[in-house]
């Protein structure tokens, strides 16, 4: 086995290539995730360095299931129509927001129902390798027997995994969620064996 | 499908908390990560548009009306997996300064000229083998705040898909006998002088081209080990 080429920050000059549309370039990837099934959603959030100040240059990855719990990239997701991949760089006042649907749940390797969730990669500069983690939703009972969320003692600590609904507005439902890198209510980080 | 990862091949990549990088103070996390079994959703690949491609993505020195200023240069390599098979059909993004070490990105206040004909942004799909191939002009070396009299070497930046959400991979490429390397904290922050050199590109003449571009090789391994062949 050789050794993997190692991980190097993303830097903050990342946009004209991964998030930006200008210079008459096309966009590969949106905030957005289609989907003609499930309930629309909104995730928002912030992203927050260890003074508390906000990242105005962090790159954020989702990948989620879609609304029957199916991974697009997955043999049993090979004929859906349905990418469930999407990214969003952070503004001056370190806000992101995706568009996306509901994922819906899938089993563990050990054969455990998972709760619906959302994986997440962070990438910035100041990360020389990019953060894992995942978005749960407040309002689903699953939470309480997901294998994932009971590998994490501290109560406190887990619920910086969850994204608390807000009012609605238009036809998304609305999902708070912010992201602490360092300190304070530091967001869970999770390294997949 | 049956990838496996052995959960100590994430080693060797570099630690985040690193005092010489000085962004890093305030934004490495301060917990160790939780380490949990990967799920379908970690091993599966994410799935993006193919649609979007357009004939000069992997040329930058033809996005505009004329070529930009700088050395032309070729930077191809392959995409591989842990067992060194072939990592085809992904997607590979790149970006760079120009030749003057000035990004186009309005953040970037570098007292050098932007190109009007040089964006710096490139993507491209590895091949049934694993090739990718850009061409481009060299990248400058720049100021950064980082400390008194900083400087980064000339790079690329590369962003890399491969089997799975766990091979996800954003790197920086560097060029041989560059005298800026052994004074960066960023590429230093790879404590490991063999894994270091793998960011370092190779001058290679079986890609450059006589009379016209200098070819550069850089070949990336992301985690993961494919045990099914996926030509069959």
């Amino acid at each position: 086995m050789k050794n993997l080429t190692p991980s190097q920050t993303i830097g903050p000059f990342f946009a004209y290539s991964l998030t930006s549309a200008k210079d008459g370039r096309r966009l590969l990837v949106s905030n957005r995730v289609d989907s003609v099934s499930g309930t629309q959603i909104r995730v928002k959030g912030q992203v927050f360095d260890g003074d508390g100040e906000p990242v105005p240059d962090a790159m954020l990855e989702i990948w989620q299931a879609d609304p029957e719990g199916r991974l697009a990239g997955a043999n049993d997701g090979a004929n859906i129509k349905f990418t469930g991949f999407a990214r969003a760089a952070t503004d001056q006042e370190g806000n992101f927001i995706f568009e996306t649907v509901k994922p819906g749940r899938f089993h563990t390797s050990n054969d455990i129902l998972q709760a619906p969730h959302i994986s997440v990669i962070v990438f910035a500069r100041g990360i020389l390798t990019h953060l894992h983690t995942r978005i749960y939703f407040a309002d689903e009972t699953s939470n309480d027997n997901d294998p994932i969320l009971a590998a994490i003692e501290d109560p406190n600590r887990r619920a910086t995994l969850i994204s608390v609904p807000e009012s609605d507005e238009k036809s998304y439902t609305n999902y708070h969620f912010d992201i602490r890198l360092q300190g304070k209510g530091e967001t869970v980080f999770f390294q997949w064996s | 499908m049956t990838d496996n990862y052995p959960p100590n091949s994430a080693t060797g990549q570099p630690a985040n908390a690193l005092p010489p990088y000085r962004s890093t103070q305030k934004r490495a996390p301060s917990v160790p990560p939780v380490v949990v079994p990967a799920t379908l959703g970690e091993l599966s690949k994410p799935v993006f548009g193919h649609n979007k491609f357009t004939e000069n993505d992997a040329d930058l020195t033809h996005q505009h009306k004329a070529d930009p200023q700088g050395e032309r240069i070729i930077v191809a390599g392959r995409l591989l997996d842990e067992g060194l098979r072939p990592v085809s059909g992904h997607l590979i993004e790149v970006w760079q300064t120009n030749a003057a070490g000035r990004y186009i990105h309005t953040a970037d206040q570098h007292d050098a000229p932007i190109d009007p004909n040089f964006t710096g942004a490139g993507r491209t799909l590895t091949d049934a083998d694993g090739w990718y191939r850009f061409t481009t002009v060299k990248p400058g070396a720049y100021p950064w705040g980082n400390h008194t009299n900083a400087w980064r070497p000339a790079h690329i930046h590369f962003s890399l898909f491969g089997p799975s959400f766990l091979s996800r991979l954003v790197t920086q490429m560097y060029f041989p006998a560059d005298p800026l390397l052994a004074l960066d904290p960023i590429l230093q922050s790879v404590a490991n002088a063999t894994e270091r050199a793998r960011l370092v590109s190779i001058l290679d003449f079986d890609l450059t081209q006589p009379g016209w571009a200098l070819g550069y090789r850089f070949d990336i391994i992301l985690r993961g080990n494919n045990q099914t062949p996926t030509e069959s």
